[in-house]
């Protein structure tokens, strides 16, 4: 596809995401509906937006990249983004929305009545919203980069603007329909072209996805190199290159002898068909029967590495900052747990797409496992099996997919994140709201943008990944025992969160920056909730039972609203202005 | 990966460096000599029993014992009520706390500060610290309204008793402060509940009124608009919760412009814009009625022509952003001030609710009145999604 078709999609979709937040808005709401019942929120809309904010890059472009290299072990990955609404539902939804708290740390205040416990439950918000912010930032430059040929820098660059502008001239509001027709678009986005792959694939015989043996190329293929990588290659190799290989300008035929080889960005390599296909050295993809059964990958421990992605995506869900803040919308704690059912629906369906990508592309874009860039299988995928027109309309279709799931949870988490800044950290400096906001949305993305284009490139799913383990951490002891725990104290929930969330914060540092690849180190610092969480679930119970003196005194009031429906008639409590002086000390 | 490890490494010694140095720097010249440290720490106790004793003398002795201790500095203080003890904090509280309240039973009955001996305070250990006490009375408004007592084991130096009596001071000022936060909440309270029965009679008559001008030639309406009556005036008569949700109170409000409609026929327009995400928040009882209610009597009443009505509730992040809009004949900003000040009182409840919103959510909270003669009035509020205890019920 020409990089003209991909930019226009790129551009089309930033301009409609930022008119769509100023114009449309004003233009959908100026209708006065004078019935202020009709206008709630139904479950099914509000599950369709929080269906929107949540699919981000990682479902949309991650979850097919893995499969594609590591085959079944991965379908967790889908299974647990949507299976965490699951626990939300049970333990979680209906209490939190009766608590009316609109974030986490109003949360933490509602129920602890410290505000120490909401600083802390703050910079928590921060550091996962940013570690969530990161990889957008990484897709969005791996899109660019992979439909238009633009620097790796563009693309989160670009992103940063459009996000900043729509945050910025649209105030601060999340409208639920706009991010409900988000939910909608991405799903179009990739069932369409998805329908068209299989049709063709099917046209051609269904050839087997999962051939005996390593990955071969089933044609005379020729790959140019994006980015510089080194590549492991297990038996000679007769190519053809042109440009810098290991170091040395070469234009010819060459021999590569097995072992790792560095390849520069520009070369362009023609390998014969049927040539074993060399990996990133980043990789270690699995073939034959190893990709198609579980915990067979080439990591060491793979049974405690998949428990523990378990555990961090079924318990993280629920401390994902720019999630919860949609349930504030439903009216009561009903309709927040049918909202619940329907997002498991709607997420359901849409999790069935990306492993179709990733499984069909294991025959058509093999070369994937050479650049390292598993995660473009999405974007490559329409155009390389369909051709002219339809396959670039597909594929602009899928850009503009992308870079709406990019644009749509980076916004909502910028807004969360800068709320969160603007309201408990910022907010005592600058004492004007608005430019507290602007200041906060500013600084919301710089971080993560800054980490984006210094950090070298994770996998998109792996760093989401750490991002759940730390809400698995940290915020869903503070829920769960929260709601469900009355002897739950501000000094238990603050060891909990500094505990849980810090270990967790501390294994992702260190996965990024140091990334150890043997024995035990590896798998524990690449998924720590399997550890972290147990740990951070005994201090939060230790160190309360230790201070039974700090129960919060409102708790026997806090834990009947969180539990009795709204339906019930009963005394839930009058406003006691003295509250305050009585809980603070 | 080992320069990373360096760089690490060293930032952190640079860091607590940093530290180091601040607490070192700020502790010598900052705080001054030892005479200006005793004057803060002094202040700084004092400040920590604070917050406990403005929750009044029964809610906060227990927890403002101890820092009234360490400002003593004496073995053991007792505070009483005058009948019962309700905190001892320091040793002995097994063999003298249920001694307290008659140790100070003279303080309390005439206000005067005393000195206690052995005779009636000690016990029969030797070791013990609890042998002479000081009592001085606690005041609020010229009413004792309990002592507090400190123990020592020596006979208690004139600077003690002098000590004592100032403490005692301190802690009356607090308590009379409590009463006073006391009395402004029953005073919010009564306040709403007569709004709730300010329903003004013009409503009442005129609605009924145009009612019946209906109830021969289209009595369908009439039947509808009765029952919008009737509903109006149950929720506004409501009697329990400070609190309801903007969806209930914009609901109250639709019911009471289509009676208003009825009454001026064509000549109102009204125009709702709210966005869906906002009616969950909690907002006070009847904190917008009054508002509307305003702009249709101020606004529209005494104008010529259609008049136009434009209620707006819009997402706004951590807040709901709400605002009344008419385009009536505006008021003189200096009139508005002083109804919000509470001076003068022609414009229903506007400065109550005013009040209501401040002591709510904070000052920052409050009304913004956008107005001018001729040029229409505009009342907008922000809400904050959540703020500590308040629920909509």
């Amino acid at each position: 596809m020409s990089p003209t078709i991909g930019m226009a999609a790129i551009l089309v979709t930033a301009v409609a995401t930022i008119l769509v937040g100023i114009v449309g808005i004003r233009a959908a709401r100026t209708t006065s509906d004078f019935y202020v019942a009709s206008r709630t929120v139904t479950p099914f809309w509000n599950a369709s937006a929080i269906g929107g904010e949540y699919l981000s890059a990682a479902s949309f472009l991650g979850v097919a990249g893995l499969v594609l290299a590591y085959g079944a072990d991965m379908l967790w990955f889908p299974v647990g983004y949507t299976a965490g609404y699951l626990v939300l539902l049970v333990l979680v939804a209906a209490p939190l929305r009766r608590s009316g708290a609109y974030t986490l740390p109003d949360f933490a205040e509602a129920r602890l009545e410290s505000l120490p416990a909401r600083r802390t439950a703050s910079v928590l918000v921060v550091t996962i919203g940013w570690l969530y912010l990161l990889p957008q930032f990484q897709a969005a430059g791996l899109t660019v980069r992979t439909v238009t040929g633009a620097p790796q820098w563009l693309g989160p660059v670009l992103v940063a603007v459009v996000v900043l502008v729509g945050v910025l001239s649209g105030g601060m509001r999340s409208i639920t329909f706009v991010q409900a027709f988000q939910y909608w678009l991405k799903l179009t986005a990739l069932a369409l072209p998805a329908i068209f792959i299989v049709l063709v694939w099917q046209s051609q015989g269904t050839p087997t996805i999962n051939q005996d043996g390593p990955p071969v190329f089933a044609a005379d293929t020729s790959v140019e190199i994006a980015t510089s990588v080194s590549v492991a290659v297990q038996e000679p190799l007769e190519v053809w290159a042109e440009g810098i290989v290991n170091g040395e300008p070469v234009d010819g035929a060459l021999r590569l002898g097995p072992g790792s080889h560095t390849l520069t960005t520009g070369t362009e390599v023609t390998f014969p068909a049927g040539a074993l296909i060399p990996h990133a050295d980043s990789l270690t993809p699995l073939a034959g029967d190893d990709w198609l059964l579980p915990l067979r990958a080439a990591s060491e421990h793979p049974l405690y590495s998949t428990y523990s992605l378990i555990l961090a995506l079924f318990f993280g869900t629920m401390g994902l900052p720019h999630v919860l803040v949609r349930f504030y919308t439903n009216p009561d704690g009903r309709a927040a747990r049918r909202t619940t059912v329907a997002v498991l629906g709607l997420l359901g369906l849409f999790y069935l797409l990306p492993t179709i990508y990733g499984a069909i592309g294991r025959i058509y874009t093999p070369e994937l496992l050479l650049t390292g860039r598993t995660d473009a299988v999405v974007l490559l995928l329409p155009g390389r099996l369909i051709d002219g027109m339809a396959g670039d309309a597909l594929t602009a279709l899928v850009t503009a997919g992308a870079f709406a799931a990019f644009l749509s949870t980076s916004s909502g988490l910028t807004i969360s994140v800068a709320g969160v800044l603007s309201q408990d950290l910022i907010g005592r400096r600058v004492r004007n709201p608005v430019r507290a906001f602007r200041l906060s949305a500013l600084l919301a993305l710089v971080v993560p943008i800054t980490l984006a284009l210094s950090s070298p490139s994770l996998g998109i799913a792996d760093v989401v990944g750490l991002a759940f383990a730390v809400a698995a951490s940290s915020f869903c002891p503070l829920l769960v025992l929260g709601i469900w725990w009355r002897r739950l104290t501000d000094a238990g929930a603050i060891a909990g969160l500094v505990t849980g969330g810090g270990l967790s914060t501390l294994a992702v540092l260190g996965t990024i920056l140091w990334s150890p690849q043997s024995g035990w180190w590896g798998p524990l610092l690449a998924q720590p909730a399997a550890w972290t969480m147990p740990l951070a679930f005994l201090a939060m119970v230790g160190v309360s039972l230790a201070t039974p003196r700090r129960i919060a005194a409102g708790v026997t009031r806090t834990m009947i609203r969180l539990h009795t429906p709204e339906s019930v008639d009963l005394n839930r409590g009058d406003w006691d202005p003295e509250d305050r002086w009585r809980s603070r000390t | 990966m080992d320069t990373a490890l360096a760089v690490g490494i060293g930032l952190l010694i640079i860091a607590a460096g940093a530290a180091l140095l601040t607490w070192f720097v700020r502790s010598r010249l900052v705080l001054g000599t030892t005479e200006d440290q005793a004057t803060y720490r002094v202040l700084h106790m004092s400040s920590l029993a604070t917050p406990a004793l403005r929750a009044g003398l029964e809610a906060g002795a227990e927890r403002a014992a101890r820092h009234l201790r360490d400002l003593l500095g004496v073995p053991a203080i007792a505070l009483t009520d005058g009948t019962t003890l309700l905190a001892w904090d320091g040793t002995g509280s097994d063999a003298h706390a249920h001694h307290a309240v008659s140790h100070a039973r003279a303080t309390v009955r005439d206000g005067s500060t005393g000195v206690l001996g052995p005779t009636p305070v000690a016990c029969a250990d030797p070791e013990c610290l609890v042998r002479h006490a000081v009592t001085a009375a606690l005041t609020t408004e010229d009413h004792v309204v309990g002592a507090l007592t400190a123990y020592t084991g020596s006979r208690p130096s004139a600077r003690l008793v002098r000590a004592v009596e100032e403490v005692a001071r301190f802690v009356s000022g607090q308590l009379e402060l409590a009463e006073l936060d006391r009395s402004r909440a029953k005073l919010a309270e009564a306040e709403i509940r007569a709004l709730r029965a300010q329903i003004s009679p013009h409503f009442i008559y005129n609605s009924l009124g145009a009612i019946a001008s209906y109830v021969r030639t289209d009595p369908e309406h009439a039947r509808e608009l009765l029952l919008d009556f009737a509903d109006f005036t149950r929720y506004s008569f409501r009697r329990h919760g400070e609190f309801t949700t903007l969806a209930e109170e914009l609901r109250s409000i639709e019911r009471y412009l289509t009676l208003e409609q009825a009454r001026f026929g064509g000549r109102l327009e009204v125009t709702l814009r709210v966005s869906p995400e906002v009616l969950p928040v909690a907002v006070p009882f009847l904190c917008l009625q009054p508002l509307v209610e305003n702009a249709v009597r101020h606004g529209l009443e005494r104008r010529e022509g259609t008049g136009r009505i434009t209620i707006v509730a819009e997402d706004a992040g951590n807040e709901a952003s709400i605002s009344i809009e008419d385009d009536g004949v505006g008021m003189e900003p200096e009139r508005v001030l002083q109804n919000l000040v509470g001076e003068s009182g022609d414009h229903v409840g506007l400065g109550n609710v005013d009040e209501r919103l401040r002591s709510v959510f904070g000052d920052e909270h409050g009304l913004v009145v956008e107005t001018a003669p001729g040029a229409g009035t505009r009342i907008s509020l922000r809400v904050p999604k959540y703020a500590p205890g308040v629920h909509a019920s």
